[in-house]
Protein backbone atom coordinates (compact mmCIF):
# COMPACT_ATOMS: atom_id res chain seq x y z
CA UNK A 1 0.00 0.00 0.00
CA UNK A 2 0.86 3.49 -0.26
CA UNK A 3 0.29 6.89 1.56
CA UNK A 4 -1.90 9.74 0.02
CA UNK A 5 -3.83 12.07 -0.21
CA UNK A 6 -7.60 13.38 -1.33
CA UNK A 7 -7.21 16.04 -3.78
CA UNK A 8 -9.78 16.19 -6.22
CA UNK A 9 -13.09 13.91 -7.08
CA UNK A 10 -13.85 12.77 -10.81
CA UNK A 11 -17.05 12.69 -11.83
CA UNK A 12 -18.56 10.55 -14.29
CA UNK A 13 -21.54 9.32 -15.65
CA UNK A 14 -20.47 7.25 -18.17
CA UNK A 15 -18.31 4.20 -16.44
CA UNK A 16 -17.97 0.75 -15.92
CA UNK A 17 -21.03 -0.84 -13.71
CA UNK A 18 -18.13 -1.67 -11.37
CA UNK A 19 -17.77 2.12 -10.08
CA UNK A 20 -21.66 2.49 -10.03
CA UNK A 21 -22.62 4.73 -6.42
CA UNK A 22 -18.78 4.72 -5.87
CA UNK A 23 -16.71 7.68 -5.30
CA UNK A 24 -13.66 7.81 -7.24
CA UNK A 25 -10.79 9.76 -5.59
CA UNK A 26 -8.12 11.54 -7.42
CA UNK A 27 -5.15 11.26 -5.19
CA UNK A 28 -1.55 12.98 -4.56
CA UNK A 29 0.71 10.16 -3.35
CA UNK A 30 3.08 11.71 -0.83
CA UNK A 31 6.50 11.18 0.12
CA UNK A 32 7.58 9.82 3.66
CA UNK A 33 7.78 14.16 4.54
CA UNK A 34 4.53 14.07 3.89
CA UNK A 35 5.04 16.27 1.05
CA UNK A 36 3.46 14.90 -2.99
CA UNK A 37 5.58 13.21 -5.00
CA UNK A 38 4.01 14.56 -7.97
CA UNK A 39 2.56 11.41 -9.01
CA UNK A 40 -1.07 10.35 -8.29
CA UNK A 41 -3.65 7.93 -9.16
CA UNK A 42 -7.52 7.63 -9.49
CA UNK A 43 -8.57 5.61 -6.78
CA UNK A 44 -12.36 3.75 -5.35
CA UNK A 45 -13.06 5.25 -2.38
CA UNK A 46 -14.15 2.62 0.22
CA UNK A 47 -13.74 4.08 3.60
CA UNK A 48 -16.03 7.30 3.20
CA UNK A 49 -12.80 9.75 2.63
CA UNK A 50 -12.89 13.34 2.36
CA UNK A 51 -10.85 16.21 0.89
CA UNK A 52 -7.26 16.51 2.03
CA UNK A 53 -7.31 13.24 4.66
CA UNK A 54 -4.12 11.49 4.27
CA UNK A 55 -5.54 8.48 3.41
CA UNK A 56 -3.97 4.43 2.48
CA UNK A 57 -4.26 3.53 -1.39
CA UNK A 58 -3.79 -0.02 -2.28
CA UNK A 59 -2.83 -0.57 -6.01
CA UNK A 60 -3.47 -4.45 -6.11
CA UNK A 61 -5.85 -6.00 -8.23
CA UNK A 62 -7.03 -8.94 -6.12
CA UNK A 63 -7.24 -7.16 -2.99
CA UNK A 64 -8.84 -4.61 -4.59
CA UNK A 65 -11.59 -6.78 -5.91
CA UNK A 66 -12.03 -8.71 -2.78
CA UNK A 67 -12.62 -5.44 -1.00
CA UNK A 68 -15.52 -4.32 -3.16
CA UNK A 69 -17.14 -7.43 -3.58
CA UNK A 70 -16.26 -7.66 -7.31
CA UNK A 71 -14.18 -10.70 -7.58
CA UNK A 72 -13.41 -12.26 -10.44
CA UNK A 73 -13.45 -10.04 -13.02
CA UNK A 74 -13.70 -6.39 -11.92
CA UNK A 75 -11.52 -3.94 -13.87
CA UNK A 76 -10.02 -2.38 -10.66
CA UNK A 77 -6.78 -2.17 -9.65
CA UNK A 78 -6.81 1.15 -7.28
CA UNK A 79 -8.57 1.61 -3.63
CA UNK A 80 -8.82 3.82 -0.76
CA UNK A 81 -8.30 1.01 2.27
CA UNK A 82 -8.14 3.26 5.23
CA UNK A 83 -7.91 6.98 6.44
CA UNK A 84 -4.14 7.57 7.97
CA UNK A 85 -4.30 8.94 11.97
CA UNK A 86 -0.45 9.42 12.37
CA UNK A 87 2.21 8.18 10.35
CA UNK A 88 5.69 8.81 12.00
CA UNK A 89 9.02 8.30 10.37
CA UNK A 90 12.25 7.71 11.79
CA UNK A 91 10.88 8.65 15.19
CA UNK A 92 9.40 12.17 13.77
CA UNK A 93 5.43 12.77 13.43
CA UNK A 94 4.70 13.55 9.23
CA UNK A 95 0.75 13.01 10.01
CA UNK A 96 -1.32 13.82 12.95
CA UNK A 97 -4.69 13.53 13.26
CA UNK A 98 -5.57 12.91 9.67
CA UNK A 99 -3.45 15.98 8.89
CA UNK A 100 0.38 16.43 7.01
CA UNK A 101 2.64 18.40 9.89
CA UNK A 102 4.37 21.25 8.17
CA UNK B 1 -6.55 4.63 -12.31
CA UNK B 2 -5.13 8.00 -14.58
CA UNK B 3 -6.44 10.69 -16.42
CA UNK B 4 -5.72 10.79 -20.20
CA UNK B 5 -7.17 12.44 -23.16
CA UNK B 6 -8.59 10.64 -25.87
CA UNK B 7 -6.24 11.79 -29.11
CA UNK B 8 -7.14 9.20 -31.80
CA UNK B 9 -8.68 6.10 -32.77
CA UNK B 10 -6.79 2.74 -34.24
CA UNK B 11 -8.28 -0.11 -36.41
CA UNK B 12 -6.70 -3.23 -36.38
CA UNK B 13 -8.42 -5.30 -38.72
CA UNK B 14 -6.44 -8.82 -37.93
CA UNK B 15 -6.11 -8.98 -34.00
CA UNK B 16 -6.11 -11.27 -31.16
CA UNK B 17 -8.95 -13.63 -30.70
CA UNK B 18 -11.17 -12.45 -28.15
CA UNK B 19 -10.61 -9.12 -29.58
CA UNK B 20 -13.40 -8.64 -32.00
CA UNK B 21 -15.89 -5.78 -31.77
CA UNK B 22 -13.31 -4.40 -28.79
CA UNK B 23 -12.55 -0.70 -29.94
CA UNK B 24 -8.96 0.90 -29.33
CA UNK B 25 -8.15 4.49 -28.80
CA UNK B 26 -4.99 6.19 -28.42
CA UNK B 27 -4.85 8.24 -24.92
CA UNK B 28 -2.60 10.56 -23.75
CA UNK B 29 -2.18 10.33 -20.15
CA UNK B 30 -3.18 13.65 -18.19
CA UNK B 31 -1.82 14.74 -15.16
CA UNK B 32 -4.24 16.22 -12.22
CA UNK B 33 -4.38 19.68 -13.82
CA UNK B 34 -5.29 17.90 -17.28
CA UNK B 35 -1.97 18.95 -18.93
CA UNK B 36 -0.41 16.36 -21.28
CA UNK B 37 2.21 13.82 -19.11
CA UNK B 38 3.60 10.97 -20.88
CA UNK B 39 3.71 8.90 -23.81
CA UNK B 40 -0.01 8.02 -25.55
CA UNK B 41 -1.11 4.57 -24.81
CA UNK B 42 -3.42 2.57 -27.21
CA UNK B 43 -6.50 1.99 -24.36
CA UNK B 44 -9.27 -0.54 -25.06
CA UNK B 45 -12.29 1.14 -25.15
CA UNK B 46 -13.98 -0.68 -22.13
CA UNK B 47 -17.42 1.72 -22.17
CA UNK B 48 -18.37 1.87 -25.95
CA UNK B 49 -18.13 5.45 -25.88
CA UNK B 50 -15.35 7.32 -25.34
CA UNK B 51 -14.46 9.47 -28.19
CA UNK B 52 -11.86 11.88 -29.87
CA UNK B 53 -11.36 14.74 -27.33
CA UNK B 54 -12.87 13.36 -24.30
CA UNK B 55 -11.05 13.26 -20.88
CA UNK B 56 -11.34 9.88 -19.27
CA UNK B 57 -9.97 7.54 -16.93
CA UNK B 58 -8.36 4.03 -17.97
CA UNK B 59 -6.67 1.25 -15.62
CA UNK B 60 -3.13 -0.39 -16.43
CA UNK B 61 -1.86 -3.54 -16.50
CA UNK B 62 -3.94 -7.35 -15.89
CA UNK B 63 -7.16 -5.29 -14.93
CA UNK B 64 -7.57 -3.63 -18.42
CA UNK B 65 -8.37 -6.99 -19.72
CA UNK B 66 -11.32 -7.23 -17.37
CA UNK B 67 -12.99 -4.59 -18.71
CA UNK B 68 -13.27 -6.53 -21.98
CA UNK B 69 -15.93 -8.28 -23.27
CA UNK B 70 -13.74 -11.37 -23.35
CA UNK B 71 -11.13 -10.95 -20.17
CA UNK B 72 -8.36 -13.22 -21.23
CA UNK B 73 -7.02 -11.49 -23.78
CA UNK B 74 -3.75 -9.23 -24.22
CA UNK B 75 -4.75 -5.79 -23.28
CA UNK B 76 -2.86 -3.48 -20.57
CA UNK B 77 -4.98 0.06 -20.80
CA UNK B 78 -8.40 0.09 -20.93
CA UNK B 79 -10.85 3.08 -20.15
CA UNK B 80 -12.92 2.57 -17.71
CA UNK B 81 -15.18 5.58 -17.66
CA UNK B 82 -15.57 8.91 -19.38
CA UNK B 83 -14.98 12.27 -16.86
CA UNK B 84 -17.25 14.80 -17.10
CA UNK B 85 -15.25 16.97 -14.39
CA UNK B 86 -12.32 16.91 -12.26
CA UNK B 87 -13.18 19.03 -9.26
CA UNK B 88 -12.08 19.72 -6.01
CA UNK B 89 -12.94 17.45 -3.48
Amino acid sequence: MKIGRVVKTVVSTIHNPLFEDRRLLLCDYLGTDGKPTGDYTIAVDNVDAGAGEVVLILDEGNSARQMLGKEPDGAVRAVVAGIVDELVVEGAVVVRDGDVLE
Amino acid sequence: MQLGRVIGTVVATECYEGLEGVNFLLVEPLDKELQPAGEPVVAADGVHMAGPGEVVYFVASREAALACPETFVPVDHAIVGIADAVEDA
